[in-house]
């Protein structure tokens, strides 16, 4: 059995995931998408909009949407300060999607920041819900 | 007649239990809420801490500590009070602690021909400081009783604008921390600049994890992180603030509604005896008017007057 860290995420309003993992995968500001397995050296990230994912101890995989934030990896443990994060159970798809259409019809006729992030959002909302990539 | 003093006393019993059952409504009502409250201060703890300690490993490990966020100025001209409050009233002397707390502070900065600003969280108390004409920026409101990290967003960004315009040169909080719920007090804190936060954590440098700072590998460059991090965490600070403030709030009401459940019940009881009491009066007075005009009509018979009282009870 592969060694466990000890993973944490934490939005400002309430502790989404506290357990054991032997994996978590997110994806940072430039960097893009890294993994952390037992034993990573201490590192610090800023976090992009993503789908990240955590595979516990038993072997499960924990789906997030994670919207902004950053990562630090030290003495064995993985925690996530997101802006704002979601369980994939708790994220609403349609509106996902809605929100995903709207977004892309916008930049069709002008390129705006808010759009990008809205879109970007809804990326990572979809992704972590399960849904392939349109 | 007499009666009419009893038909007053009564509406009057009967409009205060009607208000008591009000009261009493509302006291109920903060009880359960302090509750969920106090659980919404504790949940936001984790991410306070592990922000914490995230700024205080970036201070160690290289960023560089000339961001204008970190950095006092050396003469304060300006100081920003943001009073938090509640949006309604009927919770006892809440609002006026605040608010005569931040009131001192602006009297005192007058004195020393200082500027200040107040950035009133609340409606209330954005009334109490518009009615007495104090100098004010944007008022915040609509979500003392249950505020979401998106109100204490746009205060903290609101903050941090203020103070990176140079608008003002120094933010501070004033609100009610919640120590338990029989228990709270209105504090003062500074906000912005965050040096005597990270300054006196870079002097006591602790690492409860044993990792040396200088070994985090950082992407992007700690300078970089530090610069989205750094609003991020008087977001969290001005969260707290406001959580606490809305457990606060509760009790307080839950206590003053408690004041006036007691007072009706008092009251009620009061005006009881005293209705009682005129009734009994009425009563009285009449039965003498009745002996007086039975004795004028000249009857000595007691049988003959007991029959003419027990026909006029009848009516």
């Amino acid at each position: 059995m592969a060694n466990t860290m000890t993973v944490e995420v934490v939005s400002p309003e309430r502790l989404l995931y506290s357990g054991e993992a032997t994996m978590v995968i997110t994806r940072t500001l430039e960097g893009g998408e890294i993994a952390f397995q037992a034993g990573h050296m201490p590192f610090l990230g800023a976090l992009a909009d993503s789908h990240t994912r955590i595979i516990t101890a038993d072997g499960s995989v924990i789906d997030l949407a994670v919207h902004g934030g950053f990562v630090e990896v030290g003495g064995n443990t993985v925690s996530i300060l997101s802006d704002a994060a979601e369980l994939s159970g708790e994220i609403d798809v349609a509106r996902a999607q809605t929100a995903r259409d709207r977004a892309q019809e916008h930049l069709r006729s002008e390129h705006d920041a808010e759009a990008v992030a809205a879109l970007s959002r809804a990326h990572a909302r979809l992704a972590a819900a399960g849904l392939p990539p349109r | 007649m007499a009666g009419g003093q009893e038909r007053i006393l009564r509406g009057r019993i009967r409009s205060i239990q009607a208000t008591k059952k009000i009261t009493r409504a509302m006291e109920l009502i903060s009880a359960s809420r302090i509750a969920k409250a106090q659980g919404a201060v504790q949940a936001a703890v984790p991410y306070s801490e592990q922000i914490t300690e995230v700024v205080r490993h970036l201070s160690v490990g290289g960023a560089s500590p000339d961001f204008p966020l970190l950095q006092g100025r050396d003469e304060i001209m300006t100081t920003c009070y943001i009073v938090i409050g509640a949006d309604r009233g009927l919770c006892g002397g809440y609002n006026a602690g605040v608010e005569r707390a931040a009131e001192g502070e602006i009297k005192a900065d007058v004195l020393r021909d200082r500027g200040y600003l107040v950035v009133p969280v609340g409606r209330k108390v954005e009334t109490y400081f518009r009615f007495r004409g104090y100098q004010m920026g944007t008022a915040f409101g609509g979500f003392s009783e249950a505020p979401s990290f998106e109100d204490a967003r746009e205060i903290g960004q609101y903050a941090v604008e203020l103070f990176t315009s140079g608008e003002v040169d120094r933010v501070e909080l004033v609100y009610t921390r919640f120590i338990s719920p029989g228990n709270q007090e209105v504090v003062l804190r500074p906000l912005v600049p965050l040096s005597s936060v990270t300054g006196a954590r870079i002097d006591g440098v602790e690492h409860p994890t044993g990792t040396p700072a200088f070994d985090f590998d950082f992407e992007p460059d700690p300078s970089t992180i530090l610069e989205v991090l750094l609003p991020r965490y008087v977001q969290a600070r001005v969260f707290a603030a406001l959580l606490n403030a809305a457990a606060s709030e509760h009790a307080f009401r839950q206590r003053a509604m408690k004041a006036a459940t007691d007072n009706a019940e008092e009251l009620i009881k009061t005006l009881s005896r005293i209705m009682n009491r005129a009734r009994q009066d009425a009563i009285t007075t009449e039965i003498m008017e009745i002996v007086g005009g039975a004795e004028a009509l000249g009857s000595d018979d007691p049988a003959e007057l007991l029959e003419l009282v027990n026909a006029l009870a009848d009516d």
